[in-house]
């Protein structure tokens, strides 16, 4: 035994943790969980806890508020776009288009050209921004790999820039004056208290966990870890790799305009600001920093890069710096992300050039 | 109006249109070699560009300490002998601090990811790493340096020795780090330059004289400097990789890693050569771009890396005649289309060129060729 | 194997934690950039605190940096008269992006020493942030937000320094009609210079008979400046920033077009414009809402930051001293304030400020500058 095995053998004891967890029965897992349900439900008051508090607040600006307008939407894209690129294996750099056009889509229905009420939006948002990702998809699915990547990056683009220059989408000053949610039950939607937004936004987090695990586990999961693996030997195997492709994008389009809906309905004002081409990569950063292809990574990398900016506040003008160097030491210490695909980790990865 | 107004002006862009689009081009190129070899979007090259930029900046104003204006508050010119020594030294600059920075960037962001960490890359990491610390703790700089040296250096590379030798990691891994190294460069350069997220001004050397009609168009002497400098430092880039036995060896690697490897190619050295060399380019753009609009700022990098990695698409990536042309055509697009629709959709146009080049030539106008079609 | 990965991300996620926490805990050491060389008067036991919104990092960051300069000497000033009773700024940096101004805004609203806001700096920020200030009656004195709009949203808590834009616009339009037979227009797209631009096409009508929009990240302008070199302007609207005018004066200089460049007060910066372009500048217009500052505040300026006031500098000084004269008039809580930035009445380093109904300052002049030997010189005021 050398002494690189002799290292590598020492970190295995400690990998019993979760696999204790996954022993216990089943009654005490679902509980557990519900306890950490429970808890997250309560995120908004977590720097009021004696030391998570300390580590978890963001100094200068509001937890709770970084917490719906930004760490939702960030897990929510993550969670979106984590079905793109992580489970469908496509590069798609335009994420923040699909966003776009959920929030756009609730502005123009609700404050710019119609009176419908938020909740209406919701579908209508969510389609939208499907058929978008189908009107994108059907001409570009074909490319590969990284032709894609940078057409995807030409859509974002173009879709800000259609905003911006469009007086029927508000132009560069944006549409003000969206509504909000309705009151629901003892939850008001209203402009100071930013609790009643993330029991909202964290319910419809755990819808699309709720709908993505069911979809990964189904014949559709199936095809596109096919696709993702060996797009040809699919193909050969009779798997309709485009319709697939298709759906992933569709799906992904879906949960960027939900993000978008939220958004809007929160902030209550959009401009073309919103949607910076530097955001689609920072979302595909969300991703892989947490772990391509496993949803719970996409959770945790969707926090971490809304949060670490915030965090490193103390920094000043220069958090930027160290969040970008944070991303180096992860992606150099720690290259399958946090919380790795568990397939990627048995070892695909190490084949090294499969394309995602 | 529009009409009359390409019609009368089409010389004009046209001439404006190929300049700008040599200047993608140059830059262009470090995109398509990386991606030629390692097949990975190097998006961190937009920001080797931006720091070869203020190498020529450093060179002017520091080592020549040629002043902003002169007295009379008029430009600083220089001609004949001064000038081209002048012009060459920021040339120089440019390319060092560029083609310097693109290796300690393949050595630290990328090289460790490949499962080949060294000494160099822990050293450079352990660097940066202290002196965040030193940023947390608000402690002596170089004491923490001094610690970074002697104590996390070995660690850093015992851990890449022990677990993550010879552990290729995932394709994504290599877009986040140099998303991650592209935002801490720029940001290193807003924070700690003189002035921060300023416009930094460059002092005008070269007098912009027309030096011939051009159906009408002024031909000015700046642009015949980029034109050329352009060609030049393609084809001799072309030379290199198609004639000498380090040129063999990229094209080795590019067509199939292991092959090489096995052949005895050191596919470690073949990299940071191809590094070095994209980066040179990127040095060269960057010293003609200084020279082109006087001036600099930390966040240049990213539009114009944008645009040069959708030449490079365009061209056919991994192809280095591809990124000449690619750029070419985009920078020529741009100027066209937004003569005839406006300004603000500039960038549309470039990306519906690019999509509609894909539809029908789904790997680039001229294909891929530095290595095999591929993925 | 694979469990060994829920171990490993924890520890990640602990040594993140870490640098976050260890940096939480020294939050009154960290540097501050902008601070002045010379000793400051510290504060120790603020009475209250003032915030300012606005973007200090990011590619806006640049304009954020005159804005905060001025408020600190306003502060500073104050602090050295009342040493007992001292008063600090606390920053909330938004990068100048909306979708970060309502958490900036919270934060700020949260911190119960905080009385007023000076900002927000960009008037997409205001949409977006000012809803909360409304609700929480904190009163905002904006320098630098000059959106047409911002003042009809009938927030009681909104009150802005300087002339908005569709003030400024036709009055640089009425100007340039008596001197201009062809005139161009070129903006930046961004809601600042596309109103502003807008407003001036509006107003000159058929006098213009080139227009076109620019990218401000993009370097080359030269499809617009062959534009305006094909259709022989003899004077050119920029509606946009300084840093983007500097280069376009400079491009269209080289490219031999002899038009005036005329500029909104997003171009009045001596160092951002005048300096830049150099010879490229001499002769360019510049209309402002704003005006340079007393002699007396310019010194000031000068022997602190031994420089000569940044854009929206003025402003910030003025918008700070409202709330300061406010706080020291006795106001102890927000309602107070708001009471007392309401009724102020004074003349200020950049102009007299006596806020209207809507919250706009009611004495919003236009002034004329135009770039002589390199400086930047008032010539008249325009209606």
């Amino acid at each position: 035994m050398s002494l690189t095995d002799i290292f590598r053998a020492r970190t295995r004891p400690l990998t019993s943790v979760s696999s204790r967890f996954s022993a216990l029965p089943k009654q005490v897992r679902w509980s557990l969980m519900g306890l950490f349900v429970v808890a997250l439900y309560f995120a908004p008051r977590w720097p009021d806890v004696p030391v998570l508090g300390w580590i978890i607040n963001t100094p200068g600006t509001n937890f709770s508020s970084v917490l719906t307008d930004q760490i939702m939407i960030f897990v929510l894209m993550a969670l979106g776009l984590n079905v793109v690129v992580g489970l469908a294996g496509l590069l798609d750099l335009g994420y923040v288009g699909f966003y776009a056009i959920g929030a756009y889509t609730t502005a123009i229905i609700t404050s710019q050209h119609a009176n419908l009420p938020w909740l209406l939006a919701i579908p209508i948002a969510v389609l939208v921004s499907m058929s978008a990702g189908v009107i994108l998809g059907t001409p570009t699915l074909r490319l590969r790999g990284d032709y894609l990547a940078i057409v995807t990056l030409g859509f974002g683009e173009i879709i800000r820039i259609t905003a911006n220059n469009s007086e029927w989408l508000g132009a560069a000053a944006g549409i003000k004056k969206i509504k909000h949610p309705p009151t629901i039950g003892p939850l008001k939607f209203g402009v100071l208290d930013e609790h009643p937004y993330w029991y909202l936004g964290f319910t419809a987090i755990l819808f699309v966990i709720f709908l993505l695990r069911r979809l990964e586990s189904s014949r559709v999961g199936r095809a596109w870890s096919a696709v993702r693996e060996d797009e040809d030997a699919a193909e050969l195997m009779g798997v309709d790799t485009f319709k697939f492709k298709l759906w992933a994008f569709a799906i992904g389009a879906g949960i960027g305009g939900l993000a978008g809906v939220l958004y809007a309905g929160k902030v209550g004002f959009i401009n073309p600001d919103n949607f910076q081409l530097q955001l689609s990569i920072l979302f595909l950063a969300a991703v892989v920093l947490g772990g391509t292809g496993n949803m719970y990574g996409a959770i945790v990398g969707g926090f971490l890069v809304a949060w670490m900016p915030e965090r490193f506040r103390n920094f000043q003008d220069k958090r930027f710096f160290v969040f970008g160097v944070a991303l180096v030491l992860v992606m150099v210490f720690r290259p399958q992300g946090i919380i790795p695909r568990r397939s990627a980790a048995a070892g695909i990865a190490k084949k090294g050039d499969s394309h995602v | 109006m529009r009409d009359w107004l390409i019609y009368k002006t089409f010389w004009d862009l046209t001439v404006s249109g190929l300049v700008l689009g040599l200047i993608y081009s140059l830059v262009a190129l470090g995109y398509t070699m990386v991606y030629g070899v390692l097949r990975l979007i190097n998006f961190a090259h937009s920001e080797i560009f931006m720091v070869g930029t203020f190498g020529s900046l450093i060179t002017i104003t520091q080592v020549l300490g040629v002043p902003l204006f002169n007295d009379s508050n008029g430009y600083p010119y220089k001609s004949g002998l001064a000038l081209v020594l002048t012009l060459v030294a920021c040339l120089i600059g440019a390319v060092l601090v560029s083609g310097a920075g693109a290796v300690v960037l393949e050595r630290t962001a990328y090289r460790p990811l490949r499962g080949a960490g060294d000494i160099y890359g822990a050293v450079v990491l352990a660097f940066i790493s202290a002196f965040v610390a030193s940023m947390i703790f608000s402690t002596n700089l170089s004491l923490n340096l001094t610690f970074a040296l002697v104590a996390t250096a070995p660690i850093s590379y015992g851990y890449m020795r022990i677990f993550k030798k010879g552990r290729q990691a995932p394709r994504l891994a290599f877009l986040i780090s140099a998303i991650g190294s592209s935002m801490a460069i720029a940001e290193a350069v807003a924070t700690w330059g003189p002035d921060n997220r300023l416009v930094y001004k460059l002092p005008r050397v070269l007098e912009k004289k027309t030096l011939f009609k051009l159906f009408g168009t002024d031909v000015r002497i700046d642009y015949a400097i980029v034109a050329i400098g352009a060609i030049l430092m393609m084809t001799s880039l072309l030379l290199f990789v198609n004639k000498t036995r380090l040129g063999r060896g990229i094209r080795a690697v590019a067509q199939d890693v292991e092959t090489s490897r096995i052949l005895g190619v050191n596919v470690n050295s073949v990299i940071l050569i191809t590094f070095l060399l994209g980066g040179c380019m990127a040095g060269g753009a960057a010293m003609m771009f200084t020279l082109m609009y006087d001036q600099t700022r930390f966040n240049i990098g990213f539009l114009l890396g944008v645009k040069s990695f959708t030449a490079a698409v365009l061209g056919g990536i991994g192809n280095i005649r591809g990124a000449l042309l690619g750029g070419i055509v985009l920078g020529l697009a741009e100027n066209y289309g937004s003569s005839i629709f406006g300004g603000q959709w500039k960038d549309v146009i470039a990306f519906v060129v690019l999509l509609v080049v894909l539809m029908f030539r789904p790997t680039g106008i001229l294909g891929e060729s530095l290595g095999k079609a591929r993925v | 194997m694979k469990k060994s990965n829920l171990l490993r991300a924890g520890a990640v996620l602990a040594a993140l934690s870490f640098v976050g926490a260890a940096c939480g805990s020294n939050s009154d050491s960290a540097s501050d950039t902008t601070a002045p060389a010379s000793a400051a008067p510290t504060c120790d036991n603020p009475v209250a605190a003032i915030g300012w919104q606005g973007a200090e990092t990011g590619d806006a960051g640049a304009l954020g940096v005159p804005m905060i300069k001025g408020a600190n000497l306003a502060i500073d000033e104050y602090n050295a008269e009342n040493p007992d009773a001292c008063v600090v700024l606390k920053k909330f940096d938004t990068q100048g992006d909306p979708a970060k101004a309502p958490a900036a805004a919270q934060a700020a609203i949260k911190d119960a020493t905080i009385l007023g806001i000076i900002g927000p700096g960009f008037s997409g920020e205001s949409n977006a942030a000012d809803p909360l200030y409304e609700e929480a009656g904190l009163a905002t004195v904006t320098g630098s937000a000059t959106n047409a709009e911002l003042q009809n949203n009938g927030w009681k808590v909104f009150h802005r320094l300087l002339a908005n834009d569709a003030k400024q616009g036709p009055a640089i339009a009425n100007y340039l009609k008596t001197v201009a037979k062809k005139a161009g227009v070129i903006d930046d797209a961004s809601d600042y210079g596309k109103g502003l631009a807008d407003a001036v096409k509006t107003t000159l009508g058929s006098a213009v008979v080139a227009t076109d929009t620019i990218d401000p990240k993009a370097a080359d302008f030269s499809a617009a400046v062959t534009k305006m070199k094909s259709a022989g302007v003899d004077y050119i609207f920029y509606g946009g920033y300084y840093a983007e005018a500097a280069k376009l004066a400079t491009q269209l200089k080289d490219a031999g077009v002899t038009a005036v460049l005329v500029g909104g007060d997003g171009v009045k910066d001596q160092a951002g414009f005048a300096d830049a372009a150099g010879p490229a500048a001499e002769g360019a217009l510049i209309s402002c809402p704003c005006q340079d500052g007393s002699a007396d505040f310019i010194a000031k300026w000068q022997a602190k930051y031994n420089e000569f006031p940044g854009t929206y500098g003025a402003e910030y000084y003025d918008a700070a001293n409202v709330i300061l004269a406010a706080i020291k008039g006795g106001a102890k809580d927000r309602a107070a304030v708001l009471a007392a930035v309401k009724a102020y009445d004074a003349d200020g380093a950049s102009k007299h400020i006596k806020f209207g109904a809507n919250g706009d300052v009611t004495e919003g002049g236009i002034y004329l500058y135009q770039v002589k030997s390199g400086k930047i010189t008032f010539v008249q005021e325009i209606k």
